[in-house]
């Protein structure tokens, strides 16, 4: 394990040049050092709330690929999220699978979805795909309700919760979160991998300009496709997760508004950066109550604003807008 | 630039862990952490409650497009803000009642009650609105053996339910509701042909499934039915769908607006005069006004607590008191609107069970909402009281018909225990 | 016959309260080249003012003008204060900024008129026109009127004045259109504004039909997306058309066909909106757009 993480830190410190301590590596592993540490000091309310941080996490993670990288508009996740959620309560709730064996079906599910829907909806540009996949958001919710011998129908499905294994030692909130962790750590490494291989590059050429890397050879409709489908994929993880953590799913989890959400919280965050999703996780988890702590009558009207102002300040997210105030705090170098 | 904001977020995520501490907070063990009580009492919870205090937490739609119930802890405020000011509280304890805003997000709520139970270490959730917030908490609130009393929906499940004794329902529910109804057409016309329009969740299914239940070896038939998404613009589609049934009576199973919708449509169409059966949740002046009172003569539909419109009460002692201490207590908020009212008799209710429970503590609210006896609360209809037992788990069963007359709605008949007409419901 | 012909009565009826919001859909298109997912939103607050107007004792048609004027000055200044700085940032960030518009006048409303129904005074008169044992509601035709005069005035605007000149070079190229002289953001200001009361048109019209309150208009926005997308953003004509065919489309597919009955029909945009990208992008009436790379 330690080898291969020096493996990995060496190159990115040569290519820095001369030894220099390497912020980025140091960064990431105080992270992990933290998220390790924080659910044996936070009282479970807050291990929750930090479950959930990486549950949206992962689904801003595969969103972040289809709006950051390949610069489309999905307003619709939501529903990937659900169907990867719904997939994950069916087979635990009809089939009682393991529930280890439910992230990756569904994972698989929602890729071969996403596959199936991103054919016709790759080829439509901008506003229309976020018109065609607002659509698809919203009638998923009736269409949930249609299968009920399948879903439960409008009282959805109540589930129990994986329980965690005497010798962890760990509360359920604790095993949750670690799951959880689990699974947002191996999503970025996949993410991650993802961007740096071809299929990345192809990517960002062609959010860059499609015409420019369409000449260039790249297959405009294939990558798109392949893009929508890995988002819909982390997105279908991210609901399975979901549905360990909350142990129940129903129509109304998952309305247009979890959609519009997820987008909002992704681009707060900060588009195309790695520490978006984590950042857009923060602020979709929290700013609602934050928002309701400043204005209970109306928390809708902080939470408006809150986005509005944020648009305002940071154009480009959270992620960098704090990238700017580090910049202006002078190194010694 | 990304580092920094790794960095930022891991020194973030260090700083709150630091403050933490786990240890204060309480385990998943069952108690939270909490007190026990001692005596008489030994060894039940009593976190969240004191001699002179006892926290509650609330959980309601604030925000999103079921904000309207948002007006129901308004009137709990006010209740619960007059007994602390002139009752000396409850028993000698001032209520504190944390609002807290689920947006109706079932994940939302989960997050709400937590944060309630574990951080705000409430002593009951008093409250959680909706079917589906509801159905996403109550695993978590008998997990903790914390009380969640008296919840916002009429869903069956509540009382029907064997494993969650913690958790207790408190309007009637819509399959009673339905046998009210389905009661008052077997015996006013018996072969009727019933048309219904319903919501599709929880709450439309439950009803007309238990009309249809009610209904079993009558003559009177439910020959169509149309359901509506909550995101539907309008209902006018469906209605149109159910005037070519020509059914006699047309049964309508909605929420405020789109029962007001419904209404409309029904009166605009000459050649189709069912007579209209408006679901109580629909039933309220705000809905009928709209529509134009001279529409919506002759609708009937159910109620059991007193409505703040009606001329009926106008020197009734509950309604004058309760006009004139939301007055005080709410000010800007309309005594006129019922979600106000039904957030009044709903602390009522509360403050009865809490002075009855033989012991101050979480498990003795428990057995006190699963043993009430004919209690009576303020702004209920007078015969309509509280009762719960062994096996009923469903404190009010009991609703009266009523019909629209003029400007307001009039009672008829008795008031109908369904408890007794049609046995006790079970799953 | 008679009950199929009903049906489509009451599908034109549906398809005229998305087409009004639809025209003020395709107004801001023209103007700022971006879809406002506001729009909605802005036209349900403007029905309030009127409805405020109207409660404080106003007759209707007087109220009617105060809330066209407000809203045009009320478009106007959400342009300059709220979309301004973010005037030239990429479609993204604008579209999450009408998401937030979104979410705050929405939250606005409720909060200061409560999420309780209020009635609406309806201009038209009740009852309804009998013919060939097919009744029209006098509200349908009202509407349906109303309706065409907006789209005709658009037409006219679009086509033959140096405003609507000037807001399409604006919307195809603001940077060229800056260059010839074209005082760009007093442009997108003037579209903004015009949105905004075509948008307040469309909540008068549709209030006593759908009910006043603060979630009004959310029902109807995706109707109005299809609606816009089967026309083509750019054609006013389109968006009325679009909207009619939506509508009773969705009726009857709600009515007769078994499968999707009325739990399933908000599908019928969806497919709506998919089939016409993929068949003819631009729209039944839209003119395609070239680029150039």
């Amino acid at each position: 394990m330690s080898t291969t993480k020096a493996k990995v830190e060496r190159p990115a410190s040569v290519r820095k040049g001369g030894g220099r301590f390497d912020w980025r590596w140091a960064g990431l592993a105080a992270l992990l050092a933290a998220a390790v540490y924080a659910p044996f000091q936070l009282v479970p309310f807050h291990v929750f709330q930090l479950t959930m941080v990486l549950v949206y996490a992962v689904a801003l993670l595969g969103l972040n690929l289809l709006v950051g990288h390949a610069g489309q508009i999905s307003l619709g996740h939501g529903a990937f999220f659900a169907i990867g959620a719904y997939t994950c309560a069916i087979l635990l709730d009809r089939f009682d699978l393991p529930y280890p064996l439910t992230l990756p079906l569904a994972a698989a599910v929602a890729f071969v979805l996403g596959l199936a829907l991103g054919v016709p909806a790759m080829r439509l540009r901008g506003l229309y795909l976020a018109l065609v996949t607002l659509a698809i958001a919203i009638f998923l919710v009736p269409l949930l309700k249609r299968f009920e011998e399948l879903t439960g129908g409008s009282m959805g499905l109540t589930l129990a919760k994986p329980t965690p294994p005497a010798w962890s030692g760990l509360a359920e909130d604790q095993w949750l979160y670690f799951l959880t962790l689990a699974v947002a750590v191996a999503a970025f490494l996949l993410a991650a991998s993802l961007l740096r291989s071809r299929v990345g590059r192809a990517l960002h050429a062609l959010r860059d300009n499609e015409i420019a890397a369409e000449v260039m050879g790249v297959r405009l409709s294939f990558y798109k496709t392949l893009a929508f489908a890995w988002s819909a994929m982390f997105a279908g993880a991210a609901g399975c997760v979901y549905t360990w953590v909350i142990g129940f799913v129903s129509p109304d989890s998952f309305t247009v508004n979890l959609s519009i959400t997820l987008l909002a919280g992704l681009v707060v965050g900060g588009l195309g950066s790695l520490s978006g999703p984590v950042l857009g996780g923060l602020f979709v988890m929290f700013v609602p109550s934050i928002s309701q702590d400043i204005n209970d009558a109306a928390p809708g009207v902080i939470f408006g604003l809150l986005i509005i102002a944020v648009m305002y300040v940071a154009p480009t997210g959270l992620a960098g807008l704090a990238g700017r105030l580090i910049k202006k705090i002078p190194r010694k170098e | 630039m990304r580092v920094s904001a790794i960095g930022c977020t891991a020194l973030l995520l260090l700083a709150v862990a630091a403050c933490g501490g786990r240890d204060s907070g309480g385990d998943t063990g069952g108690t939270g952490g909490g007190t026990a009580a001692a005596g008489q009492c030994a060894g039940q919870q009593t976190t969240g409650i004191t001699d002179t205090s006892i926290k509650l937490g609330g959980i309601y739609p604030l925000s999103g497009p079921a904000s309207a119930y948002g007006d129901i802890p308004k009137g709990i405020k006010a209740y619960f803000d007059y007994v602390n000011a002139e009752k000396n509280g409850i028993g000698g304890r001032k209520v504190e009642f944390v609002v807290r805003d689920d947006g109706y997000q079932p994940p939302k709520a989960v997050e709400e009650a937590r944060r309630l139970v574990e951080q705000e270490q409430v002593f009951a959730l008093f409250q959680t609105l909706g079917t589906p917030s509801t159905a996403a908490t109550w695993d978590y609130a008998n997990q903790r053996k914390v009380p969640q009393v008296f919840v916002a929906t009429g869903a069956s499940q509540w009382g029907t339910d064997t494993a969650h004794p913690w958790t207790i329902g408190w309007q009637p529910n819509y399959i009673s509701e339905a046998r009210v109804y389905a009661a008052y057409l077997k015996k006013e016309k018996p072969d009727a042909k019933v048309a219904v329009l319903y919501q599709n969740d929880d709450f439309g299914k439950d009803l007309l499934g238990g009309f249809k239940r009610a209904l079993e070896g009558s003559q009177v038939k439910v020959v169509a039915e149309q359901s509506y998404e909550v995101s539907d613009p309008s209902v006018d589609p469906q209605m149109r769908n159910l005037a070519e049934s020509e059914a006699d009576v047309f049964l309508n199973v909605t929420t405020p607006k789109f029962g007001s919708q419904a209404l409309a449509a029904d009166a605009k169409n000459t050649k189709w005069n069912p007579t209209h059966i408006v679901n109580n949740v629909a039933a309220s002046i705000t809905v009928l006004k709209p529509v134009g009172f001279e529409n919506v003569q002759g609708v009937v539909s159910a109620t059991y607590y007193k409505d703040p419109n009606d001329p009926t009460w106008a020197n009734d002692a509950e309604m004058t008191l309760y006009k004139q201490k939301m007055q005080q207590y709410a000010p800007g908020a309309d005594v006129n609107v019922p979600y106000h009212t039904f957030g009044w008799a709903v602390a009522s209710s509360f403050h009865k069970a809490m002075e009855a429970a033989a012991c101050p503590t979480r498990e003795g609210l428990r057995d006190s909402v699963r043993n009430l006896k004919d209690v009576k609360v303020d702004m209920l209809l007078p015969g309509v009281t509280l009762s719960t037992g062994q096996g009923d788990g469903f404190p009010i069963e009991s609703m009266q018909l009523m019909t629209f007359k003029g400007e307001r709605w009039e009672l008829f008949g008795d008031v109908i225990d369904t408890r007794k007409e049609f046995g006790p419901l079970t799953g | 016959m008679a009950a199929f012909l009903q049906q489509v009565v009451e599908g034109l009826g549906a398809g005229a309260i998305y087409a009004s919001l639809a025209l003020a859909l395709v107004l801001i298109y023209q103007f700022t080249g971006i879809v406002n997912f506001a729009q909605g939103e802005l036209a349900m607050f403007s029905t309030y003012i009127a409805w405020q107007c109207v409660a404080a004792g106003m007759p209707f048609w007087l109220a009617l003008v105060v809330t066209l004027a407000v809203s045009f000055a009320g478009g106007m200044l959400i342009e300059r204060i709220i979309i301004r700085p973010v005037e030239g940032a990429p479609e993204l960030t604008i579209v999450i900024v009408t998401v937030g518009l979104f979410i705050f006048v929405n939250a606005a409303a409720g909060w200061i008129w409560t999420f309780l129904i209020k009635d609406f005074p309806n201009p038209f008169p009740g009852g309804a026109l009998e013919a060939a044992g097919i009744s029209v509601n006098f509200s349908t035709l009202g509407v349906l009127g109303v309706v065409a005069l907006v789209m005709g005035l658009l037409y006219l605007l679009f086509q033959y004045t140096k405003i609507g000149l000037g807001m399409r070079a604006v919307a195809a190229n603001p940077a060229s259109a800056r260059l010839v002289g074209i005082r760009v953001g007093r442009t997108l200001a003037l579209g903004w504004g015009l949105a905004a009361t075509v948008g307040a048109v469309s909540g008068v019209l549709v209030a006593p039909l759908l009910f006043l309150e603060p979630n009004m208009m959310g029902g109807v926005l995706i109707y109005a997306f299809a609606a816009a997308t089967l026309g083509g953003f750019d054609s006013p004509l389109g968006a009325v058309v679009g909207g009619l065919v939506v509508g009773v489309a969705e009726t009857l597919a709600g009515a007769y066909v078994g499968f999707i009955g009325s739990d399933l029909k908000v599908g019928v945009p969806l497919v709506i909106i998919l089939g016409v990208l993929l068949l003819r992008p631009q729209g039944l009436f839209g003119r395609a757009a070239v680029e150039r790379a």
